[in-house]
């Protein structure tokens, strides 16, 4: 009978991405909630070592499948790979990050395994013994709670930042065994020719804790900087809306909403953008959302936690200059 | 370069209020006015781009009822070649598997060099249409696609928007299948007269039935995930409004962001 919970780390370059924290963690509580063992499963080039790190978030069991071939993602290896470690370990629930990655690989693997998945979940229990998932559908116009009908394993991927990471625990370790597959290069259709990369040591919008973003407000592309000020101040992520990347002011990679990335930062600074549905889907699930706009009407208010109904020229480079003051005390 | 683009009609929700039936399994649809998914709009402008580029043919495919036949003129007034409708009130409720079921058995019968389809679709949002039919036909795909860079020979190569500003570029032999991501292009605009110009094109109907689908296998009755309860976010409060002078709201503004933000 399938039994424990399974989840999938996600590297890049050999270092684990939050996402595969947030994952771990999230599968030790459901672990505990079945009463059963959490196995954390490293795919990678030489991650045996760091691997066992995932022990301290509260994997029992950590699983690495170690080729050269799988050091930079590609959907078929990790595919070819995954599945036939999931059928030999035969978990009750399998959990993915609904990252790029994730995304990505998620529904190759469930076609492969032939189970359903549930997409970009905020919340997760255990209920009679079986999942439940939470996930935002119509643009976050509403949830929708669903359980599976004779699948196995029950399959999910978890929304990017709203899983509470554990405290790390050092006392934990973890039994670290290596998988055993077969991948066999007629598999490997799809190259990785590169990856192109924008400015270095921009913080990613999907991984961020804090992010400023500015909208149609901004009215040009060179006021973005008043916004880069305030995000370097205290080390936010600067985002666009969707009519400021329309307008070609920022790149598409920028974009926060239902159509680019779908953010859940502790805080979030929106700045002259109204608050389009389309906006929000990417954004409310935020903790703390601080809206500046001078249309007092503007529904970014009624999502907002705190709201300053004002020009965004008057209060960014007061607030910036503002906070400068309490850093520097 | 033959090319096939999956397309789905959904219901426009940015301004709608949306209510829950009855019987507390679904959105009402009743008021709600139907659009082409806005990932699938780009899906068909890339794909009438690329037919530009390099001739062939664009078939656009949807699965859905008579109004899904709206999207479909309109992917025909852009560009496309044919289009497909697969009609079926026995799709009702499918999951994500489904859908890819009912459109696969269409596909299959097509010859192509390239199957696309939206990232997502805006009301379920499965994001796995795409993936699974790939994965069933045993084409090489890619997701999240924002850029074709060069189609050479049976080769593509095209860029995938990752996280942290990063794209990665993927070479795929054709036939291949990708999922394609918004601002990839500027899809066209349609005008009425455009879609009157099309109107006596003929739309190739099929149904389940006839392509040996059995009930069993699509609609609520052949998912595998169940769609346990629905509910509508709360309201919330609003916004608390900071008051004062600018100096006394950007003193508050930074105590927030301090306190909330974590900022030392």
């Amino acid at each position: 009978m399938a039994q424990g919970v399974w989840t999938i780390a996600e590297q890049r370059e050999g270092e684990f991405r939050k996402i595969t924290y947030e994952v771990v963690s999230e599968g030790r509580r459901l672990a505990d909630a079945l009463g059963q063992e959490l196995v954390a499963v490293v795919l990678g080039s030489n991650m045996k070592d760091k691997a066992g790190e995932l022990a301290q978030y509260g994997a029992d069991k950590i699983i690495v499948a170690d080729d050269p071939r799988l050091e930079p993602y590609t959907t078929d290896a990790y595919t070819a790979v995954l599945a036939q470690v999931v059928m030999e370990g035969d978990p009750a629930i399998l959990l993915l990050g609904a990252s790029a990655q994730g995304k990505d690989l998620s529904a190759r693997l469930s076609a492969r395994l032939g189970v359903a998945m549930a997409q970009d979940c905020t919340a997760f229990s255990i209920e009679d013994g079986n999942l439940v998932a939470t996930r935002p559908i119509y643009a976050g116009k509403a949830y929708a709670k669903v359980t599976y009908v004779n699948s196995l394993p029950q399959m999910a991927t978890a929304r990017p930042n709203v899983m509470a990471i554990n405290e790390p625990d050092t006392s934990r370790s973890a039994e670290v065994v290596d998988a055993a597959f077969n991948l066999d290069d007629a598999e490997l259709k799809t190259k990785v020719v590169d990856i192109i990369k924008d400015e270095a040591g921009k913080i990613d919008l999907t991984e961020a804790d804090k992010i400023v973003s500015g909208g149609r407000g901004m009215k040009g592309p060179e006021n973005f900087k008043i916004l880069e000020e305030l995000a370097e101040v205290i080390g936010a992520a600067v985002g666009a809306s969707r009519s400021a990347v329309d307008a070609g002011w920022r790149p598409h990679s920028d974009q926060v909403g239902q159509t680019g990335k779908v953010v859940s930062p502790n805080l979030y600074i929106a700045c002259g953008i109204s608050g389009a549905i389309q906006h929000l889907a990417g954004m409310s699930t935020s903790k703390v959302i601080v809206a500046i706009n001078k249309d007092p009407d503007a529904p970014i208010f009624q999502k907002a936690d705190y709201g300053v109904v004002a020009d965004l020229f008057d209060v960014v480079p007061a607030l910036t200059e503002e906070v400068k003051k309490y850093i520097q005390e | 370069m033959n090319i096939v683009v999956c397309v789905k009609q959904v219901p426009e929700v940015a301004d709608a209020e949306l209510e829950i039936t009855k019987d507390g399994s679904q959105i009402d649809m009743e008021d709600l006015v139907m659009t082409i998914n806005e990932w699938d709009n780009y899906a068909v402008e890339e794909a009438i781009r690329l037919k530009e580029a390099t001739g062939g043919k664009v078939t656009v495919i949807t699965l859905g009822d008579d109004e899904a036949e709206d999207i479909l003129r309109r992917a025909l007034a852009m560009g496309a070649d044919d289009a497909i409708l697969m009609e079926d009130e026995g799709f009702e409720g499918s999951d994500a598997f489904g859908i890819a079921r009912g459109l696969l058995e269409a596909v299959k019968g097509l010859d192509f060099d390239l199957l696309l389809t939206g990232v997502q679709s805006a009301d379920d949002g499965w994001a796995q249409v795409g993936l699974l039919m790939a994965e069933w036909l045993e084409l090489p795909f890619a997701s999240l696609v924002i850029k074709v860079e060069s189609v050479e020979g049976d080769r593509i190569i095209v860029h995938r928007e990752l996280e942290a500003n990063q794209l990665e570029r993927v070479e795929l032999p054709l036939p291949a299948a990708l999922t394609i991501q918004t601002g990839i292009n500027n899809p066209r605009y349609v005008s009425i007269m455009g879609i009157r110009k099309v109107r006596n094109i003929e739309i190739k109907e099929l149904s389940a039935s006839e392509l040996g689908i059995s009930e069993k296998d699509v609609g609520a009755e052949g998912s595998s995930i169940a769609q346990a309860s629905l509910s509508l976010p709360e309201e919330g409060e609003g916004a608390e409004i900071l008051t004062g002078s600018m100096d006394e709201i950007c003193e508050k503004a930074a105590q927030i962001i301090r306190e909330r933000g974590g900022v030392a």
